[in-house]
């Protein structure tokens, strides 16, 4: 059973999927079969996380036909800490979703967004775990297409509109991706990840290969909205219901970073990015201004669902920064923030969820007096927001402080002082919620609001404490870190 | 008792009143007792720590591992101790001065009012007993955090956008400079701890230990250096007890007290004379020093006449550090007891002005010092403390500042802290001799009109305190000398 994990961690989700569907209007039980679905998924993501910790590596032959003729599965200490990132956020949204999900969604489509986030997760775990650089394009199509829908069911009808937007736009990734891998295949003959690291470097000096790289990169880019090809981001998370946003926020593009990672370190290999190609000039100025120009936007936003969007643009910025310093603590501080953004921006999401849940909206006129009518939901709200600014004893401070050791180290003098200067940006935006929120009388005083459900703030409270544990017992989560950038930077998985 | 219980008492007392404060928040008399009773507790725990510092020991209590070598560490040292007690101490007064001031001014949600406080005094306390200094960077933007709602407490759009100048001058020189210039330590010293005698001699290169002193005096925007010093009059919109305890004691005394721990632990006084930019920034000190000075002089508005005088009284400390000699370094720490006595107990009499007449200018208050004889008496005990005139506190103070100053040297320092001296004269007793001698403009009111007791009672105890601080000057001159004490390896 134990070696059959890596499959199951596919597997369960995605065979939950139709199953889910055929619940019809019995929507509590599609919730609870998605629910544990979900648990059991978070189960063996950590049992496979506890057994490569070491820095071993597990290989799984799929229907036990060898690579590089059959699909291979390969868990090393890099993709186990994204399967635990997205077992942990599926985990703990799943309770959240219940109330949440019963008041945006009509019943009669409840069974089939069940099943569409399963297969969006397992679509996002499948990338994950797999060695076969084709198998990577199917699982992204699996979780897109998932995705298109979940955002499509929206309740703000411009929901449809962002979908659609986000379709066309991650088509265009998917597809860039699809000719870059071709392009490997024709040279090489293969598209197992470990035998494509092996071979390219015979014919690494085409231009088929360079344009390989550069499809594969702009492609994968796309996906995880780095700027200017964020676009479809921020429509795409205002107009999702909640629990998408929650997911979509923590997981999606934390997965898309991860496969960059996987094809510019691992496939093409750290001399040939960086050296010959000198990536790290083309991410940093990117990654500079993505930082800036959406953390600038997201001060001017009234919604404060499209403020955390852009927040989100931005931190996928300090990501691809720590990637373009080109050292291994740079990747750390990457690797580190892809975990503690994932639980800081969900806890944020969450307490959104809980506003709207109650308020209606959150526009920033909504929010007057929030503070005082839903005080743990706010008193979420604002400890996850002093992560995302980068306050000390909570998750977001471990990775300033590792970033900006990296940056110190790499002799970036203005990138550290560049990297302070922005969190102020956070402050500002986070701010400007927190005196509308408790420094503001409501215009008509509504007696009726209420703090959000239980079954709401829970999950959100776990989320919002585990920013402070982690950022108070930093050591673990930067030890694994440090493992999982070795595993990427070491080689084949 | 050991040294873990010792240094976790008066951190812990503060945050197990926050829950009673909060729980009994519904019932008022219940909860303004608790306050005082968790004040008083408070400073009790601080008390116990006393003899074992004085007696040369280091209490230490290591409290977790943050990254390797770099953790939550908390140390007593005589510096830490005296900010302690100081801070501690005057929280029972203020506790008891906030209820009659929060019920006679009728400010509304006392129970978050002072919840709040609770939370800054246990930040003030981990600033002052921080071993390392990125123990002290955590509380110290802990602190910035948790005095924010007591500036915006009013909830008007002066309070908010005092509030948020206040957090923005704060965060933005902390995160900028201050976080910045610890980064760069941690990574050139390889190390964080206060250490007597300083880390960074032979570890960093004086040309970096310059920009390194810059950063961090620029970086504690607590000490309020000009430019940076916008946020404490910003802060004035928060009610007076906050104005009294925050603003002149617990929160300015934190930036001051992390510059003198800074200079004295980090840097060393002998590792500090090699930096070029030791002089630099003592002009500065200098020039902020006159200037608050000036504009203090301008201010109509009482409590911004205050907030100014102490702006520049700040810098009087950070001169202190600067001069680089131990008699200007025990002036700088001796200063941030005597100004606090005297700078609460002008807030405390502009709280009571307010709260018996609602009146905030110093043009409308001519002649109330008949009225208000006990309030305009300490008044004018504070202000001659804060001027440093015998017999009160703060002339012991600024003798030290002087006579280091003088030792090393430096002529002008010396002309102007006499200069300042006189301005602040000029400020500080006009509204006391208005108060009395001026006739009243809406005319003269009959017999006395004085603040509730629990206004009074306070201000006539700090005054009280300002002379016993004259007497008590040996003691703690003799206690914070050991700060100076760097052992022979």
């Amino acid at each position: 059973m134990l070696e059959h994990l890596p499959a199951l961690q596919v597997a369960i989700t995605l065979t939950a999927a139709p199953v889910v569907m055929m619940f019809g209007r019995a929507t509590r039980l599609a919730w609870a079969v998605t629910t544990l679905a979900c648990w059991a998924s978070f189960a063996v993501a950590l049992t496979l996380f506890a057994t490569v910790a070491d820095g071993s590596v597990i290989s799984y032959e799929m229907g036990g036909w060898a690579p590089p003729w059959g699909i291979e599965y390969s868990i090393d200490a890099a993709n186990a800490w994204v399967l635990v990132i997205i077992g942990l956020i599926s985990a703990v949204v799943m309770p959240f979703a219940r109330q949440s999900v019963e008041q945006e969604i009509s019943e009669s489509r409840t069974a089939l967004f069940y099943s569409a986030f399963l297969l969006a997760n397992a679509g996002l775990i499948g990338i994950t775990v797999t060695a076969d650089a084709f198998n990577i394009f199917v699982f992204f199509e699996i979780s897109a297409l998932a995705s298109y829908a979940l955002i499509a069911m929206g309740r703000d009808r411009r929901a449809i509109l962002s979908s659609f937007q986000y379709l066309i736009m991650g088509t265009v990734g998917t597809t860039f991706l699809l000719i870059g891998i071709g392009f490997l295949y024709i040279m090489t003959g293969t598209l197992n990840l470990g035998d494509l690291s092996a071979r390219l470097p015979e014919v690494s000096d085409t231009r088929t290969i360079r344009a390989a790289f550069g499809f594969i990169a702009v492609g994968i880019s796309l996906k995880l909205a780095l700027f200017p090809l964020h676009l479809w981001l921020p429509n795409a998370y205002t107009y999702a219901p909640s629990m998408v946003t929650v997911f979509l926020s923590a997981t999606a593009t934390k997965v898309a970073i991860y496969v960059l990672l996987r094809f510019v370190y691992t496939v093409f290999g750290f001399e040939f990015s960086f050296v010959e190609l000198a990536m790290a000039w083309l991410l940093m100025p990117l990654a500079i201004l993505g930082i800036f120009i959406p953390s600038l936007v997201a001060v001017f936003q009234t919604n404060v669902k499209r403020m955390l969007a852009y927040s989100s643009v931005a931190q996928v910025g300090y990501m691809i920064l720590g990637i373009s310093f080109a050292s291994m603590l740079g990747l750390t501080a990457s690797v580190l923030h892809l975990f503690n953004h994932a639980i800081t921006k969900a806890a944020l999401f969450m307490a959104v969820g809980c506003l709207v849940y109650r308020l209606g909206g959150v526009s920033l006129t909504q929010l007057a007096g929030a503070g005082q009518r839903m005080p743990w939901t706010m008193g979420a709200f604002v400890v996850a927001g002093l992560s995302l600014i980068g306050i000390p004893l909570t998750a977001g401070f471990v990775t300033k402080w590792h970033l900006l050791q990296a940056a110190l180290v790499g002799g970036l003098w203005p990138i550290a002082v560049f990297l302070l200067g922005t969190s102020l940006l956070a402050a500002m935006y986070i701010w400007k919620v927190v005196e509308v929120a408790y420094f503001q009388e409501p215009e008509n005083p509504d007696t009726t609001v209420a703090e959000a459900p239980l079954g709401m703030l829970i999950p959100t409270l776990i989320l919002t404490a585990s920013t402070v544990v982690f950022g108070v017992f930093g050591n673990f989560t930067v030890a694994s870190a440090g493992t999982a950038a070795a595993a990427l930077m070491g080689g084949a998985p | 008792m050991s040294d873990a219980t010792l240094i976790a008492l008066p951190l812990l007392v503060p945050l197990v009143g926050l829950l009673l404060i909060v729980s009994s928040g519904r019932v008022a008399a219940l909860r303004d007792a608790v306050t005082v009773v968790t004040a008083a507790s408070m400073f009790t725990a601080v008390l116990q720590l006393l003899p074992r510092v004085s007696a040369g020991e280091r209490p230490r209590l290591e409290l977790f591992e943050f990254f390797p070598g770099l953790g939550i560490t908390f140390e007593v040292e005589p510096l830490g101790m005296v900010f302690a007690l100081l801070a501690s101490g005057l929280w029972i007064i203020t506790a008891i001065y906030a209820i009659g001031y929060m019920r006679g001014a009728k400010e509304k949600h006392h129970t978050r009012f002072h919840a709040f406080f609770a939370v800054a005094l246990f930040c003030a306390t981990g600033i002052a007993f921080a071993g390392n200094m990125f123990t002290l960077f955590v509380f110290y933007e802990m602190l910035t955090l948790s005095t924010y709602p007591l500036v915006a407490h009013k909830g008007s759009e002066d309070a908010k956008r005092g509030a948020r100048t206040y957090l923005g001058l704060l965060l933005g020189t902390s995160i900028g400079f201050l976080l910045m210039a610890i980064l760069l330590t941690w990574w050139l010293a390889g190390t964080l701890d206060f250490t007597p005698g300083g880390i960074m001699a032979g570890r960093v290169d004086p040309a970096y230990g310059s920009i390194l002193l810059v950063l961090f005096l620029y970086g504690i925007g607590k000490a309020a250096l000009m430019p940076f010093h916008r946020w404490l009059p910003a802060a004035m919109v928060a009610p007076t007890p906050v104005s009294a305890l925050l603003h002149a004691v617990a929160v300015v005394k934190a930036g001051v007290f992390t510059v003198l721990k800074v200079t004295i632990y980090l840097f060393g006084l002998d590792y500090l004379t090699e930096l070029w930019t030791s002089d630099v920034m003592l002009y500065i000190a200098v020039f902020t020093l006159l200037a608050a000075s000036l504009v203090a002089l301008r201010q109509d508005n009482l409590k911004a006449r205050l907030a100014y005088s102490t702006v520049s009284q700040l810098s009087y400390i950070v001169v202190g550090a600067m001069l680089v000699n131990s008699i200007a370094a025990l002036g700088g720490g001796m200063h941030i007891v005597m100004h606090a006595f005297g700078k609460i107990t002008l807030f405390f009499c502009a709280g009571a002005i307010y709260v018996a007449t609602k009146k905030t200018e110093i043009s409308d208050m001519d002649g109330l010092g008949r009225r208000m004889p006990f309030t305009y008496a300490a008044f004018f005990v504070g202000a001659l403390c804060v001027i440093g005139i015998p017999p009160l506190g703060g002339v012991w103070s600024k003798w030290h500042l002087m006579s280091g100053a003088f030792d090393a040297g430096y002529g002008l320092v010396v002309i102007a802290l006499m200069i300042s001296t006189l301005l602040n004269i000029g400020y500080l007793v006009p509204p006391v001799v208005r108060g009395f001698l001026l006739p009243s403009k809406d005319g003269e009111a009959t017999g006395l009109r004085e603040a509730p007791l629990l206004c009074v009672l306070p201000l006539s105890l700090t005054a009280l305190g300002c002379l016993i601080m004259f007497f008590a000057a040996k003691p703690l001159a003799e206690l914070l000398s050991g700060m100076l004490v760097v052992p022979v390896p």
